[in-house]
């Protein structure tokens, strides 16, 4: 009976197998970090792109608001398709907006200000892409919402839309 | 135009063979008759000139550039070079089935014409198995993947194809891997029909091993160009990089290897019975596999095709249909094997091929395990996680220290039962070797006491083998050359990986860049237009500390059609070491990147492969002596 | 034979003591960065890949170095950004005793079967 044992667990083995590739076609095979993990923002200093002197992040993020992070450059299309919705947020009292030039010209990036509006209090600028790894970001734009207590609370890869302002407008009230 | 029909057809009727050549087989399994009636040979033939006319039809469609024809159309350009086009041919999803087919069915035919002497039944059997692998290719190319898709309007223009996958090494990379990953399921198929025959015997054992050589010889030769072509094409000096794809050529070939040693001891003591069985079912098992794994998109991967669901879902159920198959018949045909022979002595030769096996499987494992674990682990818990490199080194790296010496110590031994004999000299050989490594790896500081034992042990092999070449033992002379072979393979990929070096720094033209052994100059660039891209070849001068000098021209290609950039690597090479530069553009700047790398004993690790298969094909010809 | 093996021994220590690799840094770098996997590229390491992504995290890990931090230290920093995916030498942790154990479960699986098949 030794053979009917084996020839059991070998069906039951190869079910498995049979039941996890099935399942595995059907996930993507692209990799995006998690998004939902809580975590304190880097400490970090960069330059600022009005003043271009460097900063400390905890002179960035001195008052006790939310804030957000956006990750944007004057090449990124889809930058251009979610500003907008950013000069929305920035109207609001209880939130600030800090944006990262990423890997940018300067000049393009001003242009890209004077034409289409500054949201944000205060831009900084990441010109070889190395302040972007610290908040976990690999491509833009990227979106980081930060709660009073300076933690990452959100986090939202590719532009934003109504419905993720919708959603940031309740967290913030 | 009319190739897509002919080639389309061609499919069609190559089908409807099979479903023909399964009845005719059948009916004469009924017969009386010795051989086989003549009608079957023909009809295996017809099928293989289907398939040929449809393969070459696809290829004529290419050499045209008709894109009427979706695949050209995907994967061709006219300005590709004809070379190219030809080799475009297969190195798209499609087209590489119909090489599928090509190998099935060429297989079969040659298997037939090659096995009068075969038992009758047992033939038909092996054609009808494989009938059934045949069929499930039909269908799946027809269902899903059918090369001779019409397109209308005619494009005017082709979509190309990498520029990377224009290169020699890789044109012939699938023919050459195929002729022995495909060439796995005779072996599948036979071993089924000898199952159910109760053939399994030194006979067969004799019959077969031609098969598993040709098989084995064709899939050493078809990774190492892949390994090739990765290290002169794709820049950075790797030649194997634990990729998947990688993973899924190498997995058959240890169960290839592994299985060769086991016929051996079948066709001397008749035992291993079902452990042949198993091998030769897990070999065509894993191809099948890692077909599944590679075109349905599931893995993350430099290599894969393109990915579609639909086309996995087909594999998966044609993967464990043959599966079910073989187990089935596995489980109510084998006989197990009573005699007494099943028991081995502790020192004999069949107890070295049992371990050889042991370690054959262990390193399958960790390659197996590596590869799927992740898409188990995400279906599971939805943890990601990577398996690369280090996995693979840290696991199998070790292991080779035993293996090596096993492999020394193995071939002396005698059947059934032995003792060692010149002990003196294997203990003198043992130690030189030890004092060699240790005096060479003192020098190099590096790990001293792991790369040591694991240097010695591979000079160990090293010099055993090079030492029964010398004393002239020629009873054996292909298994001395194949495992030397091996034993210089180790050497040189230890060395190489010790000794290699390389600088990374930007430079720009006329500048001079000095490093702890020599000088790198930046000569000039100049510009060229070629067929299909631009390419901008600088010139560098690089002195070592010697004062010898090299001049080495790098180049960056623009193609136009698809847009891409690449880096060509220069590389000079001798007997001794590799030089190796590659340039990359650095964005909005006058600065250049280049990689230089100095890499020695690299060619070597070519020829130990090529030593590697020479003892596999003298193999194959001994016997027809 | 003697020599021959006295030859090669000089042979190969006279031209490839020179033949030491750069500085220890560099070293060390590239050993990070072939062990890192960029997420952009398809199954690329960072070591290989030309990408902005790999070219931002190289300046990283070149600073990080400079800062003192370890290998170890390197590859935490990493995985906190970017999750496990992105470290090509799976840690040994709950998610992977099965990966790391398995094999070597199964080889001492095998040992034992011929182990009974030699005693008997």
């Amino acid at each position: 009976m030794k053979n009917k044992f084996s020839l059991f667990i070998i069906v039951i083995f190869l079910s498995f197998c049979f039941v996890v590739f099935y399942k595995g076609l059907n996930n993507s095979n692209t990799y995006t970090p998690k998004v939902d993990e809580k975590k304190k923002i880097p400490t970090f200093k960069a330059k600022d792109f009005d003043s271009d002197n460097y900063i400390n992040s905890d002179k960035i993020f001195d008052e006790k608001i939310f804030y957000i992070v956006n990750i944007w450059a004057s090449w990124c299309v889809p930058c251009r398709a979610e500003h907008p919705l950013l000069m929305q947020l920035s109207n609001n009292q209880s939130i600030k907006l800090i944006g990262l030039n990423y890997r940018d010209n300067f000049n393009n990036a001003k242009k890209f200000i004077n034409e289409f509006g500054n949201p944000y209090s205060r831009i900084l600028i990441d010109k070889d892409g190395t302040l972007g790894i610290e908040f976990g970001a690999y491509g833009v734009p990227e979106t980081f919402l930060i709660d009073k207590n300076k933690n990452i609370i959100k986090k939202f890869v590719g532009p934003i839309n109504q419905k993720i302002v919708n959603d940031i407008k309740s967290i913030i009230k | 135009m009319l190739a897509n029909q002919i080639g389309y057809y061609s499919l069609i009727l190559g089908l409807l063979l099979s479903v023909l050549l399964c009845g005719v087989s059948i009916k004469d399994l009924t017969r009386s008759s010795k051989q086989i009636n003549q009608n079957v040979l023909s009809l295996s033939f017809l099928q293989l000139v289907f398939v040929t006319v449809s393969f070459l039809s696809l290829i004529l469609s290419f050499i045209n550039s008709d894109f009427s024809n979706e695949t050209v159309f995907n994967n061709s350009h006219t300005t590709k070079p004809l070379f190219y086009k030809i080799s475009g041919t297969w190195g798209n999803h499609e087209g590489s089935l119909l090489l599928w087919l090509l190998v099935l069915t060429l297989f079969i035919f040659l298997f037939l014409i090659k096995s009068r002497e075969q038992p009758k039944k047992y033939r038909i059997l092996t054609l009808l198995f494989q009938q059934v692998i045949i069929i499930g290719f039909f269908l799946f190319v027809l269902m899903t993947s059918n090369p001779f898709n019409y397109l209308f309007p005619i494009p005017t223009e082709g979509l190309g194809l990498n520029p990377i996958l224009q290169d020699p090494a890789l044109a012939i990379h699938p023919p050459i891997l195929y002729l022995g990953y495909v060439g796995t399921s005779i072996i599948f198929s036979s071993s089924l029909a000898a199952v159910t025959q109760n053939y399994i015997s030194k006979e067969w054992g004799q019959h077969i091993k031609k098969w598993v050589l040709v098989s084995w010889i064709f899939l050493t030769i078809g990774i190492m160009l892949g390994s090739i072509w990765a290290y002169y094409e794709l820049g950075w000096g790797g030649f194997w990089f634990w990729d998947p794809v990688e993973n899924i050529s190498l997995m058959p070939w240890l169960t290839l290897t592994a299985l060769l040693h086991c016929i051996v001891v079948l066709e001397r003591r008749a035992t291993l019975t079902s452990w042949v069985v198993i091998l030769s079912i897990t070999t065509f098992t894993l191809s099948m596999c890692g077909t599944f794994l590679v075109r349905s998109g599931i893995l993350n991967s430099v290599h894969t095709f393109a990915n579609d669901p639909a086309r996995g879902i087909f594999i998966l159920i044609f993967l464990f249909v043959l599966i079910v198959l073989s187990v089935g018949i596995f489980f109510i045909f084998h006989k197990e094997n009573n005699k007494n022979s099943n028991n081995f002595f502790w020192l004999s030769r069949e107890t070295s091929i049992l371990i050889n096996n042991w370690f054959m499987m262990y390193f399958l494992s960790v390659v197996l395990i590596g590869t799927v674990y992740p898409i188990f682990l995400d279906v599971i818990s939805s943890e990601k996680i990577s398996v690369g490199p280090p996995f693979y080194q840290k696991l199998i790296v070790p292991f080779l220290i035993p293996f090596l010496l096993f492999m020394s110590l193995g071939p002396r031994l005698k059947w059934i039962k032995s003792k060692i004999e010149n002990k003196n000299s294997l203990i003198i050989t043992f130690l030189i070797s030890v004092l060699l490594a240790f005096f060479i790896i003192k020098n190099l500081n590096t790990n001293l006491l792991f790369y040591t034992v694991l240097v010695s042990a591979a000079f160990f092999l090293f010099f055993t083998t090079l030492k029964e070449l010398f004393i002239k033992k020629f009873n054996n002379v292909s298994q001395t050359i194949s495992h030397f072979g091996f034993s210089l393979l180790i050497l040189s990929i230890l060395f190489n990986s010790i000794l290699s070096s390389e600088i990374i720094t930007n430079i720009k033209v006329g500048e001079k860049y000095n490093y702890s052994n020599g000088e790198i100059f930046f000569k000039g660039i100049e510009e060229r237009k070629e067929s299909n891209f631009n390419s901008i070849i600088a010139s560098f001068k690089i002195k070592d500390k010697n004062g010898k000098t090299i001049k080495l021209k790098p180049e960056i290609r623009i193609y136009n059609q698809p847009v891409t950039i690449t880096s060509e690597a220069d590389i000079k090479t001798t007997l001794l070491e590799d030089k190796f530069l590659v340039m990359n553009l650095v964005k909005g700047n006058e600065y250049f990147n280049i990689r230089y790398q100095v890499k020695p004993f690299m060619v070597w690790i070519w020829i130990s492969v090529l030593l590697l298969s020479l003892g596999g094909l003298m193999s194959l010809f001994k016997r027809k002596i | 034979m003697k020599i021959l093996k006295i030859l090669i021994v000089l042979f190969l220590v006279t031209n490839f003591s020179e033949l030491s690799s750069d500085e220890t840094n560099d070293v060390l770098k590239n050993k990070i960065l072939k062990n890192i996997r960029c997420l952009i590229c398809q199954g690329q390491s960072v070591y290989d890949s030309e990408s902005e992504f790999a070219s931002s995290i190289k300046l990283i890990v070149d600073r990080k170095i400079n800062e003192g931090l370890k290998e170890k230290q390197i590859y935490q920093f990493l995985r906190e950004k970017y999750g496990d995916w992105v470290i090509y030498d799976p840690k040994l942790n709950i998610n992977t005793y099965i990966l790391w154990l398995l094999p070597l479960l199964l080889f001492f699986f095998g040992g034992a079967i011929i182990f009974r098949k030699l005693s008997n």
